[in-house]
């Protein structure tokens, strides 16, 4: 099949095998998830906007932030945007630092297209914040459970030891564009396997526990969080370092999805139907 | 249209308005997203009890662990005629007094809350806008003062009014004022403090008494006390959410 039709994922000329690909209980938690990290990301960077500087330890050393954004007037006059990671120095005028708000050159973290609510309202973002961080949680932890009940977890997700000997292998076929075909594309690979067992049982909790170290009550309830992460201030920076490797994420899934059959792969995930070519392998 | 297709259109147009930007930004702006979004910190705060209890503390640090510069926010000099006197004087006439739902209203000279039992503790304060600071702050515990003024049963909440006017020069004035639930104004660590670091508090950190809540975020912490008010409801107050920031759409719960 051309690569074009494989991008777009339309059905191929042969024989075709339509499969049952996900079951109801991911595709609703996995738009959900979707749609709730989205509003978790932009909320977040409205409250990392009040602030933009990360430290690390319990405390703040405003001297030595490890991430900062700042705004100060350029020799022309017009508001320059600096970021700083740790020592090092980058001009982001528009980006980070400084960008406009309705036209106005404003001092402001990430830009206002980025953030929810866009103009800086730190008030909204905490209750689109928590309001969403609820339903993630709530969306995970049954999508968890059914998945570890159902044998969702140990079938499909559970690296096999196959799957670990094959890696290097599947590594290769994934930077060569070249993606599971016939009997092998019924299941996830290895590499999918990992990304997704990562995500769902390593980012997400640590993106909760180091949410719920940035308060004060819950740090009073369980010390232990502030031990785990080595202080609130690192807690926050973790926090950070979690929202971009959702991000980061997001961005190779979606490359993955275009690239190994758009269509068929949406599709898939909405009304749970798949197709498989018959005559490989 | 059907009902039901008037009800699928409806949320397909409140899912579009949600995911595009500007969308978002219109959708915050209606009271009833706030109030919804509001209904979470109920439930924020019944988990986060569920958690911390009443009695939990909220972890203390080394001196050594003690910030070089203990960054200040919010009011940093009330600045009004009354409140300068005052800080000229040393805050020797500075009263706090108690009143409200107590049978034994009180006030207090500076000189008198420094003669109470008093508790001196290093903690970490956390701005909600993300940093944190450590310091070590001296005062009375708050339990004490309310045990000595007898509140009564009916009792709610504790209110404090303070000397800042908040208000632009020339707008009625509108001086800052917070408030905590019981459970949180009895909490072991709850100060009206009047020392930071082993000396006495300085003008921007709330001279000469503040407030102290340890498990909570720093504007639930109250600075320059002039009043406290034992009360059954909040919503009497200025804009009934019960603070200053909170009448301007922060969360009353600032336990997160």
């Amino acid at each position: 099949m051309p690569f074009w039709q494989r991008v777009l994922g339309l059905r191929p000329p042969g024989p075709v095998t339509v499969i049952a690909r996900h079951a109801v209980m991911t595709r609703v938690a996995h738009w959900l998830n979707a749609a709730l990290l989205l509003v978790l990301l932009m909320s977040g960077l409205q409250i990392f906007n009040a602030h933009p500087a990360l430290y690390l330890g319990e405390g703040s050393n405003f001297a030595h932030p490890v991430l900062a954004m700042t705004a100060e007037p350029g020799p022309d006059g017009s508001l320059k945007g600096t970021t700083w990671v740790g020592r090092n120095r980058f001009e982001t005028t528009g980006m980070l630092g400084a960008s406009d708000v309705d036209g106005f050159p404003t001092a402001r973290g990430f830009p206002a297209w980025a953030t929810l609510p866009g103009p800086q309202w730190l008030a909204m973002g905490r209750l689109w914040h928590f309001a969403a961080a609820w339903l993630f949680v709530l969306n995970g932890f049954l999508f968890a459970v059914w998945a570890a009940g159902r044998g969702h977890l140990r079938a499909d997700l559970l690296p096999t030891r196959d799957d670990l000997k094959a890696l290097p292998q599947t590594f290769l076929e994934h930077l060569r564009l070249r993606f599971p075909k016939g009997n092998a594309a019924r299941r996830y690979n290895g590499l999918q396997k990992l990304a997704y067992m990562f995500v769902i049982f390593g980012l997400g909790p640590l993106a909760l526990l180091t949410g719920l170290t940035m308060s004060p009550t819950m740090d009073a309830a369980m010390p232990q969080l502030l031990w785990l992460f080595g202080g609130r201030q690192t807690a926050r920076t973790l926090h950070f370092l979690c929202a971009f490797s959702f991000v980061g994420f997001f961005l190779i899934h979606i490359a993955m999805v275009v690239l190994s059959g758009a269509w068929n792969n949406l599709r898939s995930m909405i009304t749970g139907r798949y197709v498989i070519e018959d005559h490989h392998d | 249209m059907t009902d039901r297709r008037r009800f699928l259109a409806r949320t397909g147009a409140a899912g579009l308005a949600l995911f595009s930007l500007s969308g978002c930004t219109k959708l915050s702006q209606k009271p009833w997203v706030g109030s919804l979004l509001g209904e979470v910190e109920k439930l924020t705060r019944r988990a986060q009890h569920l958690f911390a209890g009443s009695h939990a503390l909220a972890p203390e640090f080394r001196e050594a662990d003690i910030a070089p510069e203990f960054r200040a926010n919010g009011t940093l000099d009330p600045g009004t005629d009354e409140y300068s006197a005052h800080a000229a004087m040393g805050f020797k006439n500075w009263r706090v007094t108690v009143s409200g739902l107590v049978e034994r209203p009180l006030s207090l000279a500076l000189d008198d809350l420094k003669g109470l039992p008093s508790r001196t503790q290093i903690t970490r304060h956390d701005c909600v806008e993300g940093w944190s600071c450590i310091g070590k702050w001296k005062g009375v515990p708050l339990a004490s003062i309310l045990a000595a003024a007898r509140v009564k049963p009916e009792a709610r909440y504790v209110v404090f009014r303070c000397a800042d006017n908040m208000s632009p020069a020339g707008a009625e004035p509108q001086f800052y004022y917070e408030s905590l639930d019981l459970l949180e104004a009895t909490h072991p660590q709850t100060l009206l403090a009047y020392e930071l670091n082993n000396a006495p508090l300085p003008v921007k950190h709330g001279a000469p008494v503040r407030l102290r809540a340890e498990r909570q975020l720093g504007y639930k912490m109250a600075k320059y006390i002039k009043h406290i008010e034992v009360v059954a409801e909040l919503t009497p107050i200025a804009g009934g959410r019960g603070g200053y920031w909170e009448d301007q759409g922060y969360s009353w719960y600032g336990g997160i």
